[in-house]
């Protein structure tokens, strides 16, 4: 049965909920707008004056390398986001699962990565993996591997995602932690007498089980590779070197504010808001049809 | 085919607290044993050590010849219907019975044999493409056992498999898995705290009381000559009835406590062992007391119950302190205060040491 609150006065829902449509608007559909509205124009390279060019923006776009070449770039970096990130968490939330005691304190201590903002843990880490003075760049030099992400742009591309996977790590933690602890015990052990291993018990019971949230995090993870870790980017390597870590949502910034191509950069940023809606959407279709076992 | 023997076994969890201590007992091939008891006697911890899926900390079980204590649970050769039934949601009722064949590498055609015949027996041919949120308690139930059936175990194993289900629905199931145990004879073990499903599946029962199994017998041992205090009052519905009493007549009579000036004597069957003037628990079984003139017990009534096919009286024999339940056969109505007199046939009078709490012996 749905419960309905009865509002004396007609008006006061509408005051309640107007701070929360405010903001919407100012802050996200206000943008929005104008990155569209932008996306047509020229922008004249002195300002002052723009002129309206249709889909020229979208078609120059569309047939400049640079720009696949970014895209390829975001594809190779959130396929490493998620599934370097996933691949960890689980395996720590596995573990997790086994403590019994203990456990809050572990739990703890993984969740503070998520308390740090993405740009925090860029420069955390860019501090630690510093070429001159990082103690971990300092300690692989005395082994001999030499670690220089301000002029290798694959090496810069690895410290981009173990920043963005560490800072990501403990949301998708605290998922399969919950998704793992709801698995009922009995089932592992009717598993056991049926004669399964643990290896076999992992991939025939709980992985299967974990599946939906795995699903969900998959999503949430990509999302979050392409557009949370702007931070980490801009703190580390501002894309660098040579555009080796130029993700989509970075060029946008690059392009609009450093190259001053406003109108390009807006025809980015509505690609990447319609990559945005599908990526929703697919999750909103998802957690509706969520299998309940 | 195989029995089981315990010798001494004892478990301790992390806690460092010991919750069984010491269970003795050897069950024949194909005996259907059941573990009855309070709830956290330590029923369910004795069966998953069995299973395997406890540590063993003291003492041996033994599963056929083979010592198990370090085996893994699929090395044992049993198989166990939980409680909540532990199907594999994410499979249907096929791969759910299957599953354990199909990790033991049984060749495909006789899986779907064995998957078949099993389901036919438990009445399942229709639902075998379900899955488990599609099925009734009482379906799920039966898939469970399916599954424990399709691996031919030496040794079934039950942990209150039919506390979930409604009343109806529990007598149904109960004989079926009689039925069923009968056909396969396959050894069971069975833990429960219901009492009318140990004593009707039961070829012998195990009453644990904290950690020790205080009686091992058969129903009708277990009914006719509990152990002790809290077998006596564990086994038997409404529960025996206890009083405080003094060996009198060189231990061939008991004098009851609190009768005022109307001095109760019960005469035993066969005498006591226990000393003349020693003090006992007198045990008498609702079922056991007849309305007699003249009888020496007198229940001043306290509250009738109707059950329909009986009736139960409510009160205290004289001044006595406890109370008691007297069970007679059809409509009965006695008002508050009212006095009956009762007796009862001396063979079915128990006497327990007040002080154990143990049976007392005849002479
Ligand atoms: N994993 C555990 N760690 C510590 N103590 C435990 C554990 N499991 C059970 N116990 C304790 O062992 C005792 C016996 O528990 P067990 O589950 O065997 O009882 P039970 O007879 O099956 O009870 P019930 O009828 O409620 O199922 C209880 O006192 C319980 O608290
Ligand atoms: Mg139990």
């Amino acid at each position: 049965m749905e419960k309905r609150v009865a509002f004396n006065e007609r008006w006061l829902p509408y005051l309640l909920v107007s701070p929360q449509i405010l903001i919407t608007l100012v802050f996200f559909f206000w943008p929005s707008g104008q990155a569209i509205w932008q996306s047509v124009l020229l922008e004249d390279a002195f300002g002052g004056n723009s002129r309206f060019v249709f889909l020229d923006n979208f078609t120059h776009l569309l047939s400049d390398k640079d720009y696949y070449a970014s895209a390829r770039l975001t594809l190779v970096f959130s396929a490493l986001v998620a599934s370097v990130g996933l691949g960890v968490s689980l395996l720590l939330a596995v573990m997790a699962d086994r403590i019994i005691r203990g456990a809050t304190a572990y739990k703890a201590f993984l969740v503070w990565p998520y308390a740090v903002a993405p740009a925090v843990a860029g420069v955390l880490w860019g501090f630690l993996f510093n070429p001159s003075v990082g103690i971990v760049a300092w300690s692989l030099a005395a082994i001999g591997i030499e670690f220089n992400y301000v002029i290798n742009g694959n090496q810069a591309l690895a410290l981009v995602v173990i920043a963005a996977v560490w800072n990501q790590v403990s949301y998708n933690f605290l998922f399969f932690l919950a998704g793992l602890q709801a698995i009922p015990k009995s089932l592992i052990e009717a598993a056991a007498i049926d004669g399964a291993g643990p290896g076999r018990r992992f991939w025939d019971i709980v992985f299967p089980l974990l599946s939906p949230t795995g699903f969900f995090l998959l999503v949430v993870n990509i999302i979050y590779a392409f557009f949370g870790t702007f931070g980490v980017v801009d703190s580390l390597t501002k894309g660098g070197p040579a555009k080796a870590t130029e993700i989509l949502v970075f060029k946008v910034y690059n392009d609009g504010f450093r190259g001053q191509d406003l109108g390009g950069s807006a025809a980015q940023s509505v690609i990447l808001m319609i990559v945005v809606i599908a990526l929703t959407v697919v999750q909103f279709r998802f957690i509706e049809r969520r299998v309940h076992y | 085919m195989a029995g089981v023997s315990f010798k001494d076994v004892r478990k301790t969890y992390d806690n460092k607290i010991e919750v069984i201590h010491g269970v003795d007992m050897t069950i024949a091939d194909g005996e259907f044993i059941v573990i009855v008891g309070p709830s956290g006697c330590g029923k369910s911890t004795l069966l998953r050590m069995v299973a395997g899926l406890e540590r063993i900390t003291g003492g041996e079980i033994s599963i056929g010849e083979r010592v198990v204590n370090e085996l893994e649970p699929k090395d044992r050769d049993i198989a166990m219907v939980f409680q909540n039934y532990a199907l594999y949601p994410h499979m249907t009722v096929y791969e759910n019975m299957a599953y354990g064949l199909k990790i033991a590498k049984v060749p495909k055609a006789e899986i779907d044999q064995r998957v078949r015949d099993a389901a036919k027996t438990l009445e399942l041919g229709q639902l075998l493409e379900r899955r488990p949120r599609q099925l009734s308690g009482g379906q799920r139930q039966r898939v469970a056992m399916g599954r424990a059936i399709v691996r031919k175990p030496a040794v079934f194993l039950f942990d209150e498999p039919l506390s979930n289900l409604d009343a109806k629905l529990r007598v149904q199931m109960r004989l079926e898995i009689k039925r069923l145990q009968r056909e396969l004879g396959v050894t069971s073990i069975y833990v429960t705290h219901d009492q009318v499903e140990a004593m009707t599946l039961a070829d012998r029962l195990i009453v644990m009381n904290a950690g020790i199994a205080d009686q091992i017998g058969t129903p009708m041992d277990v009914y006719d000559r509990p152990a002790s205090v809290f077998v006596a009052g564990f086994i038997g519905s409404p529960a025996m009835n206890f009083l405080a009493g003094r060996v009198a007549e060189g231990g061939r009579a008991i004098e009851l406590a609190g009768q005022g000036g109307a001095r109760a004597t019960l005469a035993l069957a066969r005498a006591t062992t226990a000393a003349a003037g020693a003090a006992v628990a007198v045990g008498l079984r609702p079922e056991h007391l007849a309305p007699a003139d003249g009888g020496p017990l007198e229940l001043t009534v306290e509250l009738a119950e109707p059950l329909g096919a009986d009736s139960l009286l409510h009160g205290r024999f004289g001044e006595s302190r406890e109370t008691v339940t007297v069970r007679l056969p059809g409509h009965v109505r006695a008002n508050p205060g009212e006095t009956r007199r009762f007796t009862v046939d001396p063979g079915h009078v128990h006497l327990f040491d007040s002080q154990t709490g143990k049976r007392l012996a005849d002479a």
